[in-house]
């Protein structure tokens, strides 16, 4: 009997503490080869809902485009933004996007490190979500700059200005910390990929679809050599963006943390950044593994498992959330700071207070139904939970930013920050550019990674088992 | 050195078992330039099969490298070039530097290790002998491969060809060079 016999024929029972398996009983390395090259190589097995995404998301990039443009063409004042609420919807935008990325790279290198098998189905598309939601993020930032052309002059170079970056500013730290991040994930992301990019080479019958993915692949052979040296890079990969992940939202929490703007300026802001960031990439990361698992028919590889294990770290980290949001106020009155005080009576009870309540329900009321079993398993109400931790994540930027914002020391200086059509159409557009290139990647490249998923296949150890 | 004109002896096996066994038997007898192919990482070949030099120091060099360069550079530009007094704070103040040279040191070391992968694997390497492998395109899905290269000392076609029929492997040919 060939190995693929014994695998097709086998009945893992799963082990009675860890729940259902990781991987359906009775896949093959063939199998799993042939379901996941299909996309990129087959066009008939695209589903219809792969159209509708990617025709919205279109539409919206285009809206991208053209107020993009717009907002280069006539300056940053076709946007709500003025003092002194000079952060608006952009730098809402920026925090979320990139906190958005934050899961990706948790569940391709924090989960690598601590030997958790059950990533290998989902650590391809998280980190393909991380380095598009990087993208969209640090768009932000620099059309925020009024003259995103010269942008470059926040990079230190020996210039004819003879003017040099500020070091000592977090918003220097900042540039360092997402370019960073962006080319480290894909980096990740690429040598992750290479082996599957070799399996699509050699699976595609038509030569110019070889030659594609032959030069992607870079000439890979499965040799044992090259995996060695793969799975040192890998592993020491996941150990280099484990505390990098962890560093760029509190780089970006300093550039509110060293602003003695009430509301800002408090050391719980890097955990709460961190915490923050990964509640609601994991929300992401269900809002597009669902839809993704149910039009593909991955259910064999993206089990429920995965499913709950993610609804369990979205539950895990919201409530880090909650207990910062339980701190504010308690800080604030034990600061003994009357604007400090201020600021928290003024969040919840002034012009904004319609953002920390929803803030509240969308992140710490509702989340709580994750505690049960079936709303942890079933795909349409995890989903709407999803969707509702991402918008609730979204305000509670807004909140942060506008809340603290809009009541400066100076009363004669107050004003309320009244949003335009073009923040909206950029908003909007930067997650129609998101939902583009994720549509793209599902289409183009290997959704899943098939090597990691061999590796658990039953038999694939030459000692009968699987090889974690 | 015989059999010059082939790259080596290649034997196909549709099961992980036998192509271990088949490196340990064919370390035992002495051959030592092997390489297996396989569809994912078999942990188990790592003792027969050589492999040269590592990839951490490589990383590590990187890492040191970028720490010195993001030091070097922000006391350059912050002390030398283009002084500005701070609240009065020590033109070189390195506790706020401390952040690049966090990001700077992650950023070398990953591209240490990127670059550090191409260059030990020998990357991009479009063309390879093994690449002649008959089904070799399915060392990428659901086959697994053992060479014995020609370049062995002690490499004799006819003997590693009846030790790797000992395995039962799915076929064994010669290997053409390139």
């Amino acid at each position: 009997m060939t190995v693929e016999e014994k695998q097709r024929t086998a009945t893992r029972r799963p082990e009675p503490d860890t729940g259902p398996a990781v991987i359906a009983s009775g896949q093959t390395f063939a199998q799993v080869t042939a379901q996941i090259s299909a996309a990129p190589l087959l066009r008939r097995n695209i589903p219809a809902l792969w159209y509708i995404s990617f025709a919205l998301g279109l539409f919206f990039t285009l809206v991208l485009l053209y107020s993009a443009t717009y907002l280069i063409f006539r300056g940053v004042g076709i946007l709500g933004i003025e003092v002194p609420v000079a952060w608006g919807y952009f730098i809402t935008n920026f925090v979320w996007w990139i906190g958005i990325g934050h899961a990706g790279t948790l569940i391709s290198a924090f989960l690598l490190l601590l030997n958790q098998s059950w990533r290998s189905s989902i650590n391809r598309f998280a980190e393909a979500m991380t380095i598009f939601a990087v993208m969209c993020a640090g768009m932000f930032p620099l059309l925020h700059m009024g003259r995103p052309w010269l942008f470059y002059w926040i990079l230190p170079y020996p210039n004819t200005l003879t003017v040099q970056p500020q070091f000592r500013s977090p918003l220097v730290w900042d540039v360092f910390a997402v370019s960073t991040y962006f080319t480290v994930s894909v980096v990740f992301w690429y040598i992750g990929m290479i082996p599957d990019l070799a399996t699509l080479r050699d699976q595609a019958r038509n030569r110019l679809v070889a030659t594609f993915y032959g030069v992607l692949a870079l000439g890979w052979r499965g040799a044992s050599r090259h995996w060695r040296h793969h799975e040192t890079a890998s592993l020491l990969l996941a150990g280099l963006a484990t505390p990098l992940v962890l560093s760029v939202h509190t780089v970006v929490s300093f550039d509110f943390t060293i602003a003695i703007v009430p509301g800002w300026h408090s050391t719980i802001f890097p955990p709460y950044f961190v915490a923050g960031a990964i509640y609601s990439g994991f929300a992401m990361v269900l809002v597009l593994a669902l839809p993704i698992r149910y039009a593909f028919g991955l259910e064999n590889l993206l089990t429920e498992r995965h499913i709950n294990n993610c609804a369990k770290l979205m539950l895990a980290t919201g409530l880090i959330l909650a207990y910062t949001y339980a701190i504010e106020p308690f800080t604030a009155w034990y600061s003994g700071n009357e604007y400090e005080m201020y600021m928290v009576h003024n969040r919840a009870f002034g012009p904004y207070a319609w953002a920390f309540w929803g803030v509240i329900a969308c992140n710490v009321v509702i989340p709580q139904l994750l505690w049960f079993h079936r709303f942890r398993v079933r795909p349409k109400p995890l989903f709407a939970i999803s969707l509702v931790v991402l918008y609730g994540m979204w305000l509670e930027r807004y909140m942060i930013i506008i809340g603290s914002l809009h009541r400066d020391y100076l009363p004669s200086a107050w004003t309320n920050f009244i949003h335009t059509v073009w923040d909206n159409a950029i908003t909007f557009g930067s997650i129609g550019l998101f939902v583009t290139l994720f549509a793209l990647f599902v289409r183009f490249l290997p959704m899943i990674s098939m090597y990691e998923v061999r590796e658990l296949l039953p038999f694939s150890r030459p000692g009968g088992g699987s090889e974690k | 050195m015989t059999d010059s004109g082939i790259y080596g002896v290649m034997a196909a096996f549709d099961d992980p078992a036998p192509l271990v066994d088949a490196a340990r038997l064919l370390h035992e007898h002495g051959f030592r330039r092997m390489e297996a192919y396989t569809p994912y990482p078999i942990r188990q070949l790592d003792e027969y099969i050589e492999q040269g030099p590592q990839l951490p120091p490589v990383v590590l060099a990187g890492g040191l490298l970028g720490t010195a360069t993001a030091w070097g550079m922000q006391y350059y530009i912050a002390a030398i070039d283009y002084p500005t007094n701070i609240g009065g704070r020590p033109l070189n103040s390195w506790p706020s530097f401390i952040v690049i040279m966090f990001e700077l040191t992650i950023l070398f070391a990953a591209l240490a290790a990127f670059f550090g992968l191409l260059a030990l694997c020998g990357f991009p390497r479009p063309h390879h002998p093994a690449f002649n492998g008959r089904n070799f395109t399915e060392a990428s899905n659901n086959r697994f491969f053992l060479c014995v290269e020609s370049r062995d000392p002690h490499f004799d076609r006819d003997t590693i060809t009846g030790l790797l029929y000992e395995l039962e492997p799915l076929e064994v040919n010669d290997l053409e060079g390139d």
